[in-house]
């Protein structure tokens, strides 16, 4: 056929033009890509995320994230500010883990300094640092159910949430963000019965999520919407800088909190969930198992912050570093003086640079920190496992259905808060 | 995981054996704070990375991070530096090659897909151009934003800020505006910090070359 009469192929078509201006008989309905915006604002985009779709019916040929609504500059404000001013803008990132940042900034720092932490501080980290495991993971599973329709799942979960951010506000003083580690330990001890009201939590929580998981992991609209859905090879992965349970769920058992262990992980006991067909289902079958090891390392924490073994101070005795106790500073005028000079000038890290990095919630979460020998970092560079993620939106999605974006987008974890940055 | 000496030298012999397979390409390697990191050629980084990843003692098959620093006093003020992980071997390197305002860096998306959007945030935020990436579009600023913001030399309130306009109806951009100037103090100690003026009182110290 010639260019004058137009083969029918679904997307010969000129916008506007339809086949019988152009002289054809057809029964075939015009068909034409489609360019669609998913976001800024949908419930289903975990954020402020726009995604530009390109549909061939309803089959996604490409996708192009745009990302940067929540772009706060942060790495540039850190420039700005001392050490100790910048832990905040860790609890920013990954909002529904927030102490986990801040872990792999004080790590980052203390491996520079020096410091080591006192037990009794590593224990209390790595409590807190199993929590926000489960706040994140709660929250992204049962969203992501929501996502594909169940409704309950967030319910019930949010719940639990609740009751993990009181004892956040409690240790900290704050639900959310927390300022809680310091480099060096963490900024004040955890009464007796916080630890107690922990323990009895962990108690609980195994049947709560034995509730959840009957609730919607084994249900038929579940499996319907996640299975077979977003697969990636354990290659691709690695080509793509997945880590955390989106790596698992593709078959490698890899974890820092045992590939390069840090503060006392070496000693919990804890097994890694990991699972070998690497589809959207699977990333929420790992979550979940992950929650019940979370809440088993929450209890040997517990267990060792009440022995005798695990008392002691929190932070290391470090006058340069931490600041004195209170009662100390109305009585020592070298504490008084230590206190004054690290809430103003703070404290000064050696030159050099260097990378920590911490299995938070949504994958490795690293901290590449150069410093010149002040008072501010030179530059922090911030690893958001979710910003891997993101960009591999378009490999993960390219020919599957519009409803699967959603289904897929959830199952990769994304918060808008440490992919913008 | 080994640990404490043996690690540092198989750290140091990894860094020789990448530096004696391609002669030329590592130009330095250091390591500090047990980390391992090779300066490389910027007219070569592609070839020992792609020989990182695919050499069976080597196997960093894993890209984790590409960003850059800034350091204005150079004549080459940009180091790229790019995180990569062996999840076989659980080691990890760091990968440095310093360019300019103008001279590009070759890409390394072919190497790795994930570069692409640590990359796009080099151009983004610093100003290095990446040669032969496929997409080198802003991704974290706004749109239609003008400037570099993690230069040293970007101001860090910027130069302007957007607010809505009623009666225009739409967001209209202005030269930034700020009520209280951002306050940052010179905290350092005059102890530590002081290598300009001499404390009144300690003239003397400063003359015997004892003031530090």
């Amino acid at each position: 056929m010639t260019k004058s009469a137009p083969l029918l192929e679904g997307t010969a078509f000129p916008q506007g033009v339809l086949p019988h201006d152009m002289g054809v008989q057809t029964v075939v309905p015009p068909v034409r890509n489609f360019s669609i915006n998913f976001g800024p604002q949908h419930p289903a985009a975990h954020g402020v995320l726009r995604l530009v779709l390109e549909l061939d019916g309803e089959i996604v040929e490409r996708v192009d994230p745009h990302i940067g609504l929540l772009h706060r500059g942060t790495e540039k404000l850190m420039e700005a500010r001392t050490y100790l001013q910048d832990i905040p803008y860790f609890d920013r990132l990954d909002y529904t883990a927030p102490m986990n940042q801040e872990h792999a900034f004080c790590l980052a720092i203390e491996k520079m300094m020096g410091i080591k932490v006192p037990r009794r501080g590593q224990l209390i980290r790595v409590l807190f640092c199993e929590i926000g495991r489960i706040l994140g993971h709660m929250l992204n599973v049962t969203t992501q159910a929501l996502d594909v329709g169940a409704l309950t799942p967030p319910l019930w979960g949010f719940e639990e949430r609740e009751k993990l951010m009181i004892f956040y506000e409690r240790a900290s003083g704050a639900r959310l963000h927390a300022n809680y580690f310091r480099p060096g330990g963490v900024h004040i001890d955890c009464s007796r019965k916080l630890i107690e009201d922990i323990g009895a939590w962990c108690l609980t929580f195994p049947k709560v999520m034995d509730d959840l998981w009957n609730l919607f992991i084994e249900n038929r609209i579940f499996k319907q919407r996640n299975v077979d859905i977003g697969v990636v090879s354990l290659e691709d992965c690695w080509r793509w800088g997945f880590s955390g349970p989106v790596l698992r769920a593709s078959g490698a058992p890899w974890d820092l909190r045992r590939a390069e262990p840090y503060e006392c992980y070496e000693e919990m006991a804890f097994d890694i969930p990991v699972g070998k067909h690497g589809d959207s289902y699977e990333r929420q079958v790992i979550r979940m198992q992950e929650m019940y090891e979370s809440c088993k390392i929450m209890k040997q924490c517990v267990e060792k912050l009440l022995s005798p073994t695990g008392q002691g101070p929190v932070k290391a005795k470090d006058g340069k570093v931490t600041p004195p106790s209170r009662a100390e500073m109305k009585r020592s005028m070298e504490a008084l003086i230590h206190h004054f000079k690290l809430y103003t000038e703070g404290f000064h890290v050696p030159p050099g640079e260097v990378y920590a990095a911490v299995e938070a919630p949504k994958g490795e979460f690293g901290v590449f920190l150069v410093s010149d020998g002040g008072d501010k970092p030179y530059r922090c560079k911030i690893r958001a496992p979710g910003y891997a993620h993101l960009q591999a939106m378009d490999f993960l999605c390219r020919g599957s259905m519009l409803a699967d974006v959603g289904a897929i987008l959830g199952s990769i974890d994304i918060v808008f808060g440490e992919v913008d940055r | 995981m080994s640990t404490g000496k043996q690690a540092l030298d198989e750290l140091k012999a990894l860094g020789e054996y990448v530096a004696g397979a391609l002669p030329g390409a590592v130009t330095r390697q250091a390591i500090s704070y047990d980390e391992l990191c090779l300066h490389l050629d910027p007219a070569r980084c592609v070839e020992p990375v792609t020989f990182l990843r695919d050499d069976p003692k080597c196997r960093f098959v894993c890209f984790i991070d590409l960003t850059a620093v800034d350091y204005p006093e150079r004549e080459r003020r940009f180091d790229i530096v790019t995180h990569l992980l062996s999840p076989k071997y659980i080691r990890r390197i760091r990968l440095k090659v310093e360019t300019d305002e103008r001279t590009p860096v070759p890409s390394l998306t072919g190497v790795y897909p994930a570069a692409n959007w640590f990359e796009r945030e080099g151009w983004d935020l610093f100003g290095v151009f990446f040669s032969g990436h496929p997409d080198l579009r802003r991704l974290v600023t706004d749109y239609g934003f003008e400037g570099h913001p993690l230069r040293k030399d970007f101001p860090m309130t910027g130069y302007v800020e957007v607010r809505w306009d009623d009666e225009q109806k739409r967001v209209v951009t202005e030269p930034v505006n700020l009520n209280q100037a951002f306050r940052s103090f010179d905290f350092l100690s005059p102890w530590e910090g002081s290598g300009q003026y001499v404390l009144p009182g300690d003239e003397k110290a400063g003359s015997q070359g004892g003031q530090r």
